[in-house]
């Protein structure tokens, strides 16, 4: 008998269709994952289970949530159903929570809501339930605010809130995607006691395959609207059958290969660098204290290398790049390009600056929207002494276009028209058109889709070959950082704890931070990606 | 919160000596001599030189300034160069005007705002929402001269229910005062209402976009109860600095209103001041606004602390 069954569901907002005859079921105490690519309807699928569809939502088909027809529930008895039948934990913990509320109080909200329990038991029940995520009542007192938390703290709360009243299902829409893989696999571990002791279904939105691999007891693989594959998780991985479903695992493990670098002969060179920042007073004639962001870095880029730089959030690779892109002064140390120094006499030096340009992660944040791609794609050379005009421009757009896949022809159109591959296609033209000595790529292919990153790496090792790419590549992401660099550095609170051949350090991590970010970062087990 | 509040303190005693230097200097050099403007031009240098030295303007510059402050501190602002009074008591009996005006059109136009613009935000798109923009707008479009004279020929002179002007006076008991404010007050509040309401409503529905409302929601809370429980409170804090703006503006800026409605309150006491060169007045009465609006930040800075805990760290 499953708890959730949703037959034949189909779905269209505003006349567009999002949903296909979409069918699943989770039974109790089973995890089933729904996954695939952005725009597959995963997450309306989650939504139209909750009842929260948008109001020009239109849905046929039928959902069973234990015995409870929700397609036709009316808003009074959906309210009664969310919360305590189905709880819901969502993607971004930062902002998941009200700012001005407690965490006792938040939790507590969703007993009182159902007027399940008087307040003095709620109160109870949610230090319990704080508890039970982890959050004990030393550490954690129940007027702490959200803000007080870090992101892994602020999803248990969410994650205290779904279950407060012991729902039978639990629905949790990508919730480790913002969190650092060490507290991913803390979350995950405790979302999978939780179904074991509740005996609640989870239904798990994700992405992220290997999180899949290691979590779910079947799997739903999702495409434009339809469910293209579906099946137990060993038997899925083992005999894939729909080309889809193949191409996103492989898409998901997917490697380049490197021209090899040159002989070394450095490029960058980051000596004892020291990064402070000024925290506010505590009183007002304290001393002021400052936090060391970066503490005493040193490393070397060499022309033509290939550099990765891992690190949980916080750790400081931000800092850094910021500091070697010449966009912050540094407090000691020094930082070296070709030779010269990046930041000198509070300004970035423009001479050198114009060696080096960066692409970020956020394709559709990072372009000014009222802008056409060749005027965005020429950007940087305002660097230059005497950027080239008219028909010289004209061919560098081109040159810097089609080298990364695009069409001349797309320099008139506006950033809106691409798709968030092509917006990083046009972000990495930008960063090529003046033929940097060096690249830092700031997690540029962190917000992509699998199969989309997949192309931005070919990509990727393709401009190495032509163009003999020095890149400085910052990830959280190890695969990714795996295939595309030659050597990695590993930072933590501030300091380089292990650099070496990228290779050598993966396979036989020296630092016990390095193996535990390797231990902690899923990985797809060996007969998918032997399929 | 302690500490918070205490920085803000500091900040306010700063802002008021650096004020009360910058109205000093910017009055001391505007041109117009107040003892030849009061003698007319026809007057003997002698005789004027009498008068400012009665004025006290002979003595230097930073003495006059020292002896202004000074005297403020304790409460006493100096004579006017015209009507040879207490500066004090001229603005005291027109802050007994200005203050509860002020206090009754913020009320006024709070209560009619605040539903106006929740209302509006909860139905946004819809018609309700369409209607309270579009009065709203009206609010802004229409003079609010303009309006309190309608408002005095339908209310004061066809139904009788009000006096078209002049301020009865707080002896007679506080209704009655009430009663001839409720004019001036209602015409002051059009504008400010439909400002506030349209700060309400867009700042809530930012409010309602945000991802802790869908949370609230999966809760199990009610569209209307996660408005009320999470989004009116997130809301506030851009309306509350919009309503510190305006009750800085209402005590200072009723001057028209206060000139329809014969009300003698401090926006004309400035206005027959600077006419007449009476600088003592003028600047006491602009320390006093300034002294009210810095008053004011700091209230609102208390209140959005007590809104966002985010502002008051813990010790």
């Amino acid at each position: 008998m499953s708890l959730l069954e949703i037959d034949n569901l189909s779905l269209a907002i505003g006349g567009t269709p999002i949903l296909n005859e979409v069918s699943l079921s989770v039974a109790p105490g089973e995890i089933v994952a729904v996954t695939g690519e952005s725009g597959s309807g995963k997450s309306m699928t989650a939504l139209a289970v909750m009842g929260l569809l948008p109001s020009d939502a239109r849905a046929s088909g039928a959902i069973d949530l234990d015995g409870a027809d929700i397609l036709s529930s009316t808003e009074a008895e959906m309210c009664r159903l969310r919360g305590s039948a189905v709880g819901m934990v969502f993607q971004e913990p930062m902002t998941a929570l009200n700012p001005v509320m407690t965490i006792g109080d938040q939790v507590a909200e969703t007993i009182l809501v159902h007027k399940a329990m008087s307040p003095e038991a709620a109160r109870q029940r949610a230090r319990e339930m704080l508890d039970r995520v982890g959050l004990p009542a030393g550490r954690f007192p129940m007027s702490r605010y959200p803000h007080e938390l870090s992101g892994g703290q602020r999803q248990r709360v969410v994650i205290a809130m779904a279950i407060a009243l012991r729902p039978k299902l639990l629905i949790a829409d990508e919730p480790t995607t913002a969190l650092d893989v060490t507290t991913q696999a803390q979350i995950l571990d405790l979302l999978k006691s939780l179904v074991a002791d509740f005996e609640m279904g989870l239904l798990m939105i994700t992405h992220d395959l290997a999180v899949v691999a290691h979590l779910a007891d079947r799997i739903v693989v999702m495409r434009r609207g339809d469910v293209v594959e579906t099946g137990e998780t060993a038997e899925l991985l083992a005999h894939m059958q729909h080309p889809y479903t193949k191409m996103l695992f492989q898409a998901s493990t997917h490697k380049v290969s490197l021209p090899v670098p040159p002989a070394p002969e450095p490029l960058l060179q980051v000596r004892n660098v020291v990064r402070d920042y000024r925290l506010p007073r505590t009183r007002l004639f304290a001393p002021v204290e400052h936090f060391r962001a970066v503490n005493d870095v040193s490393f070397v880029l060499n022309r033509g290398e290939r550099l990765g730089l891992v690190g949980e959030s916080g750790c400081g690779k931000s800092t850094l790049t910021r500091a070697v892109l010449g966009l912050e002064p540094v407090q000691s140390g020094a930082i070296l390009l070709d030779g010269l120094p990046v930041h000198a006499g509070g300004a970035p030096d423009i001479s050198v600056r114009r060696k080096m340009q960066v692409v970020f992660q956020d394709p559709f944040g990072s372009f000014n929207p009222r802008h056409r791609v060749d005027r965005l794609v020429t950007e940087p050379f305002h660097l230059l002494d005497e950027p080239p005009r008219g028909a010289a421009r004209k061919e560098a757009i081109a040159e810097a276009l089609t080298a990364v896949g695009l069409h001349p022809d797309d320099a008139r159109k506006y950033i809106h028209e691409f798709s968030g591959g092509q917006r990083q296609r046009i972000a990495i033209a930008r960063a090529l058109i003046i033929r940097p000595e060096l690249i830092v790529f700031d997690e540029a292919v962190s917000a992509l889709d699998v199969s989309v990153r997949a192309q931005i790496l070919d990509l990727l090792a393709e401009l190495c070959g032509a163009y003999d790419l020095t890149y400085l590549f910052i990830s959280h992401d190890l695969s990714v950082v795996r295939t595309v660099t030659d050597r990695v550095l590993v930072m933590r609170a501030g300091q380089i704890v292990e650099q070496g051949d990228t290779e050598a350090v993966f396979q036989n991590p020296q630092h016990p931070y390095t193996r535990s970010l390797i231990a902690a970062a899923p990985q797809l087990p060996e007969p998918a990606l032997a399929s | 919160m302690l500490r918070y509040s205490l920085k803000r303190l500091i900040s306010l005693v700063l802002s008021l000596v650096v004020a009360s230097l910058v109205i000093f200097l910017v009055i001391e050099v505007a041109p117009g001599d107040p003892a030849s403007f009061m003698l007319g031009i026809n007057a003997q240098p002698d005789t004027v030189a009498a008068l400012r030295s009665e004025l006290g303007l002979d003595v230097p510059k930073w003495q006059r300034y020292l002896d202004w402050a000074g005297g403020m501190l304790i409460g006493d602002f100096g004579t006017s160069y015209t009507y040879r009074t207490p500066v004090s008591e001229m603005i005291a009996d027109r802050l007994w005007v200005s203050l509860p005006l002020a206090l009754f059109a913020l009320t006024i136009s709070t209560l009619v705002a605040f539903p106006a613009g929740i209302y509006a935000a909860s139905r946004r798109g819809r018609a309700g929402d369409a209607a309270v923009m579009g009065a709203t707008q009206l609010g802004v479009a229409i003079p609010n001269f303009w309006f309190a004279m309608m408002m005095v020929l339908v209310f004061a002179i066809n139904l009788r229910w009000f006096s078209a002007g002049g301020f009865a006076g707080w002896d007679k008991g506080i209704l009655a005062g009430l009663h001839s404010l409720t004019l001036p007050a209602i015409s002051l509040a059009l504008p400010q209402a439909a400002i506030l309401a349209r700060v309400m409503r867009s700042s809530l529905l930012d409010i309602l976009g945000e991802d802790f409302m869908r949370t609230a929601r999966a809760k199990g809370l009610s569209r209307g109860q996660a408005l009320w429980r999470h989004g009116v409170r997130n809301a506030l804090i851009p309306v509350l600095t919009i309503i510190g703006l305006q009750f800085s503006f209402l005590l200072a800026g009723a001057i028209i209103i206060e000139q329809v409605f014969y009300l003698p309150g401090l926006g004309r006491l400035v206005f027959q001041a600077i006419s007449s060169r009476d600088l003592i007045v003028v600047e006491s009465v602009v320390m006093l606004l300034v002294f009210s609006v810095i008053t004011v930040n700091f209230v609102v800075d208390l209140a959005y602390a007590l809104v966002d805990p985010r502002l008051r760290r813990r010790s």
